[in-house]
């Protein structure tokens, strides 16, 4: 195995992920839709006209199309990584995903090319999305366009190895929906994304501490510090432990001796 | 440390401290005391205990003392800026609210809502000299800057009273919308604003004919009506924008000085009163009554950079250089 090699493979499997991009524009344009609609919609509804109260790392009060923001990019993030898991059982159905696994290179090389080839499209998803809201008069600190890149690259990535693994898990396509219900749903909604912690603390403790250990809580308190110019040492930790946790159960999942595929009968 | 860093501190230090240093004193009225608050990063340096109940506060036009007016003491103190200690009281009558200094620095009107009159005391005896009888509920004070006029608002005569500086006399009356809370003269001395909190607008009044020019009306999306009163009013020098603090709506509206039209709307902290320019004009300090804060705005950025808390109930603000 030469270095040739590993570049062709990740050309190969980028490639075909952002060809499949570039002609699903459909799936590009309902990516930006659903968190357009919460932002334009479920945001204008709740507005709190009178503004957020202030937490870190807001300096001043906000309107609350300002505070969903940086979740609503989580939002675009989440479902891009459980579409990748999507098309990764849709690849392993059609018999695709053989021609992946055949491949002499080692399997986590090969799910970690796939997870750039995703965060790559998720990256673009989430840049569209912020000139929209930019657009729509939520501006973030110039600099802030910059410093949330690698927040978005590293919750990307994090939220793309959870697709990953949950993708090991399921075994057809139709049961893709409950991936939807018992994952993305509390995933989002037990988060920061929406509400602030001490809002959610305020009603219930149990779900106060669920959205503390959300890992999707520390990827979007990422990307809010992040887009505002700050760093967040503890979400980022946090997230790279997940990453790093997702992707290794990821690498086990879909090793045909031991993992799921394999103990779940897996497709013929 | 880094040499590109350390240079860029210096940097960061000579470009930022030297020139903009100011520092801002809030009447907090609830926690009967005055917060120190060093500008234009908003650092809370220091609440002293200053009496019951501050509310209107002005600096002398020396920079060395601030005038408070202790409501509930029925006084207004004279504090030393450097010790912050009470070195004077004047005798404000009862339960004094708003008050204004003349620009000559030598009388100051402080209006006594309980008693309908304006209290006139002489700054250098610090005796009482007069008090003119003006509306029911005299709430909002102002001296234009050409030292020709005095002009008392009584909320609840709904009208400015025009006071002759000199023969401290009304010599005429202007009606204005219900609740008229605060009034400012334009640097010109050719306009008068008054803020009408129940109604909900600013009137501009021409001085020369003591007729309105010119009314502004607010209408913020998603905010009820109610909440939206005007009370404080700070116009820049070019008379090119006006600031109003709209109160409960938690707002403060940039208006243009000439066509009278709102620009836009700056979300700060909760019922928002009173305003204070620094003393290079480009930034407004806000008391935000309800959320215990208060807001810096860069007037050139034209945004709200931060808020900061600095006790119960900030009421007036005042910025020394």
């Amino acid at each position: 195995m030469t270095v040739m090699h590993y570049l062709r493979a990740f050309k190969g499997i980028t490639g075909r992920e952002l060809l499949r991009f570039v002609h699903q524009r459909e799936r590009f344009i309902s990516a930006l839709v659903r968190p357009l609609m919460w932002l334009f919609i479920f945001a204008a509804g709740f507005r709190s006209t009178l503004g957020v109260a202030i937490i870190p790392p807001y300096e001043t009060y906000i309107l609350y199309e300002v505070y969903i923001t940086p979740g609503l990019l989580g939002m675009v993030q989440l479902f891009n990584g459980m579409q990748s898991s999507l098309s990764m059982v849709y690849d392993r159905e059609m018999g695709s995903m053989k021609t992946l696994l055949v491949s002499p290179l080692p399997r986590w090389y090969l799910l970690t090319c796939k997870l750039l080839a995703g965060v790559m499209v998720s990256v673009v998803q989430a840049y569209v999305f912020l000139l929209i809201a930019w657009l729509y008069g939520i501006e973030a600190p110039p600099m802030g366009y910059f410093t949330v890149l690698p927040a978005l690259i590293l919750s990307g990535l994090m939220l793309g190895a959870l697709g990953l693994l949950l993708s090991s898990f399921i075994k057809q396509l139709e049961n893709f929906a409950g991936v939807m219900n018992f994952v993305i749903f509390p995933m989002f909604f037990l988060s920061t994304a929406l509400y602030p912690l001490w809002k959610i603390q305020e009603s219930s403790v149990l779900l106060y501490r669920l959205s503390q250990y959300n890992p999707f809580t520390h990827a979007v308190e990422l990307i809010r510090f992040a887009l505002y110019e700050q760093f967040n040492l503890q979400a980022c930790l946090i997230t790279l432990g997940a990453l790093a946790f997702f992707l290794a159960a990821a690498v086990i999942g879909y090793n045909p001796s031991k993992g799921m595929m394999q103990r779940r009968g897996g497709p013929n | 440390m880094k040499l590109p860093t350390l240079i860029a501190c210096h940097l960061a230090m000579v470009l930022t401290t030297p020139a903009q240093a100011e520092t801002i004193y809030v009447t907090l009225e609830k926690d009967n005391a005055l917060a120190v608050v060093s500008g234009p990063e908003g650092k809370l340096e220091k609440t002293v205990k200053i009496g019951k109940r501050p509310r209107g506060i002005a600096l002398s036009q020396d920079g060395q003392s601030l005038y408070v007016a202790v409501s509930d003491e029925d006084t207004i103190k004279i504090i030393d800026t450097d010790s912050l200690k009470v070195v004077g009281k004047l005798p404000s009558g009862e339960d004094p609210e708003t008050f204004v200094v003349d620009p000559e620095g030598q009388l100051l009107f402080a209006s006594n809502e309980d008693d309908n009159q304006v209290t006139v005391i002489d700054l250098k005896t610090q005796k009482k000299l007069k008090a003119i009888p003006v509306g029911v509920e005299p709430e909002g004070i102002a001296a234009s800057p050409d030292g020709q006029w005095i002009v008392s608002t009584s909320e609840t005569t709904n009208m400015a009273h025009w006071i002759d500086r000199k023969t401290l006399t009304i010599v005429d009356n202007t009606l204005v919308d219900p609740r008229p809370r605060a009034c400012a003269f334009t640097d010109d001395s050719q306009q008068l604003w008054v803020s009408s909190e129940i109604a909900g607008t600013v009137s501009v009044l021409d001085t020369a004919t003591r007729q309105p020019v010119g009314k502004i009306s607010f209408k913020i999306p998603g905010v009820t009506q109610e909440k939206i009163q005007p009370v404080g009013i700070r116009i820049d020098p070019d008379r090119r924008y006006a600031y109003i603090a709209l109160g409960p709506s938690n707002r403060v509206a940039v208006v243009d000085a000439k066509t009278y039209q709102v620009i836009e709307y700056w979300l700060v902290g909760q019922r928002v009163w009173n305003l204070a320019f620094s003393p290079d004009h480009k930034r407004l300090y806000t008391t935000n009554g309800v959320s215990n804060d208060i807001s810096i705005i860069d007037l050139e950025a034209r945004k709200v950079v931060k808020s900061v808390a600095v006790g119960q109930y900030p009421w007036g603000v005042a910025v020394k250089p």
